[in-house]
């Protein structure tokens, strides 16, 4: 009895039948009922942490790229920054060279337009004088010539026109 | 210790009540365990949830130590159904067991060979019938006189004796379980001192059954699996 369940009692196809037939509806059952709906959630959790997952991949590929820009922007705007102070400090420098060199050529030029001036001024002055000098001895002889004096008349009229002159000037 | 079973004709089959009654609490138990767990699915599991997916990641993981999961994902209801069913039922006959009138009612429905051989042989055709059906009638054939074709006779005696070893193996152990307690709880515990002397070997003995009945559980299913690989994989 204890052997082999109930034989010597019949053929025991009963619970045969009945335990294959429940299994198998148990089975049709929870999958219809429980395992399925739970098998679609566990799926569906596998696709939305994979989702979230490449998500954050993305967006932290996303991020870097972005990090990579800026720092390529900071770095050209850097090397823009020190270009044109570059630039400026170049220019400044020439401007100054500019400057100096016009002061330097007008000075120069000041100094030999004076020059010329003066020496102008000078011939003027020498060649006023020269024909003061001549007219006045041409004068001063024609005057002797015209009157012959006494020597005392003669020292009086040269004082005379010497006062004259002294006077003229 | 020696109990009847309420037996019952009809058709020229004979049904054992008792099997019938336990296998069908069994059922029920399992198939209302599953549903409450599966009531409230969330995304973010709670509770019982968790304890389901729990179980199903491990049965997943049982089909995956055999086969591919492409070829596995097709009996991944079949263990999960085997393994809670057999636990369950491990498990009903370990609190008490009924008798009335010198007829066993309450105990495992796997402590009969009936029953375990059924679910073995079930399970054994199950593989056959994927064997042919996955990789056609040839295949399957060819199977048999690999690697060498005198091999024959001892394949065939291979498959009866899967089928005897995995329902007896489940069928013993339960059955010696119950065999225990019942001589425990029984035959020991007759009158005050031997009611005392009983209390501790049958909590031990309780326990020990808990186990066994787990472990139980785990290798049918493990060994289901095996025999699904056997017929089913590739490298075979």
């Amino acid at each position: 009895m204890f052997v082999l369940g109930a034989a010597g009692h019949g053929f025991n196809g009963g619970d045969i039948l009945f335990q294959l037939i429940m299994f198998l509806l148990l089975m049709l059952l929870l999958r219809k009922y429980a395992f399925g709906p739970l098998m679609g959630i566990m799926k569906q959790r596998e696709e939305h942490i994979a989702n979230e997952i490449e998500q954050a991949e993305k967006h932290h590929q996303e991020a870097k790229k972005l990090a990579e820009e800026q720092r390529e922007l900071m770095k050209k705007s850097r090397q823009e920054a020190q270009a044109l102070i570059e630039e400026a400090r170049k220019l400044g420098e020439e401007q100054k060279e500019q400057i100096i060199q016009a002061a330097r050529a007008e000075a120069e030029r000041l100094k030999e337009a004076a020059k010329k001036e003066i020496e102008q001024e000078k011939e003027q002055a020498m060649a006023a004088l020269r024909q003061q000098v001549a007219s006045l001895s041409v004068l001063i002889a024609s005057k002797v010539i015209e009157k012959e004096l006494s020597e005392q008349d003669q020292a009086k009229l040269i004082s005379e026109y010497i006062q004259e002159v002294g006077e003229g000037r | 210790m020696h109990h009847e079973a309420p037996l019952y004709e009809i058709f020229g089959l004979t049904f054992n009540l008792a099997n019938v009654l336990m296998i069908t609490v069994t059922s029920v138990i399992v198939f209302v365990i599953a549903v409450l767990a599966t009531r409230n699915l969330a995304m973010k599991p709670t509770g019982m949830q968790n304890f389901l997916e729990w179980v199903m990641d491990f049965v997943k993981n049982i089909i995956k130590s055999n086969m591919d999961w492409k070829t596995g994902g097709r009996f991944h209801v079949l263990g999960m159904t085997l393994i809670m069913y057999i636990f369950v039922a491990n498990m009903l006959g370990l609190p008490f067991s009924v008798v009335i009138d010198g007829k066993l009612w309450w105990k495992s429905p796997t402590a009969d060979p009936v029953v375990t051989l059924t679910l073995a042989t079930m399970v054994v055709a199950l593989s056959h019938y994927y064997g042919i059906k996955l990789h056609g009638f040839g295949h399957y054939a060819k199977g048999f006189v690999t690697p060498m074709w005198f091999l024959f006779p001892l394949k065939i005696i291979e498959e009866f004796a899967n089928t005897l070893t995995l329902g007896l193996r489940l069928y013993g152990n339960i059955f010696a379980g119950e065999i225990l307690l019942a001589l425990l709880a029984g035959s020991l515990a007759t009158g005050v001192g031997g009611t005392i002397a009983a209390i501790i070997p049958t909590i031990a003995w309780q326990g020990f059954s808990i186990f066994v009945g787990a472990i139980q559980a785990f290798i049918f299913t493990m060994l289901t699996m095996v025999y699904m690989a056997h017929k089913v994989s590739h490298d075979h």
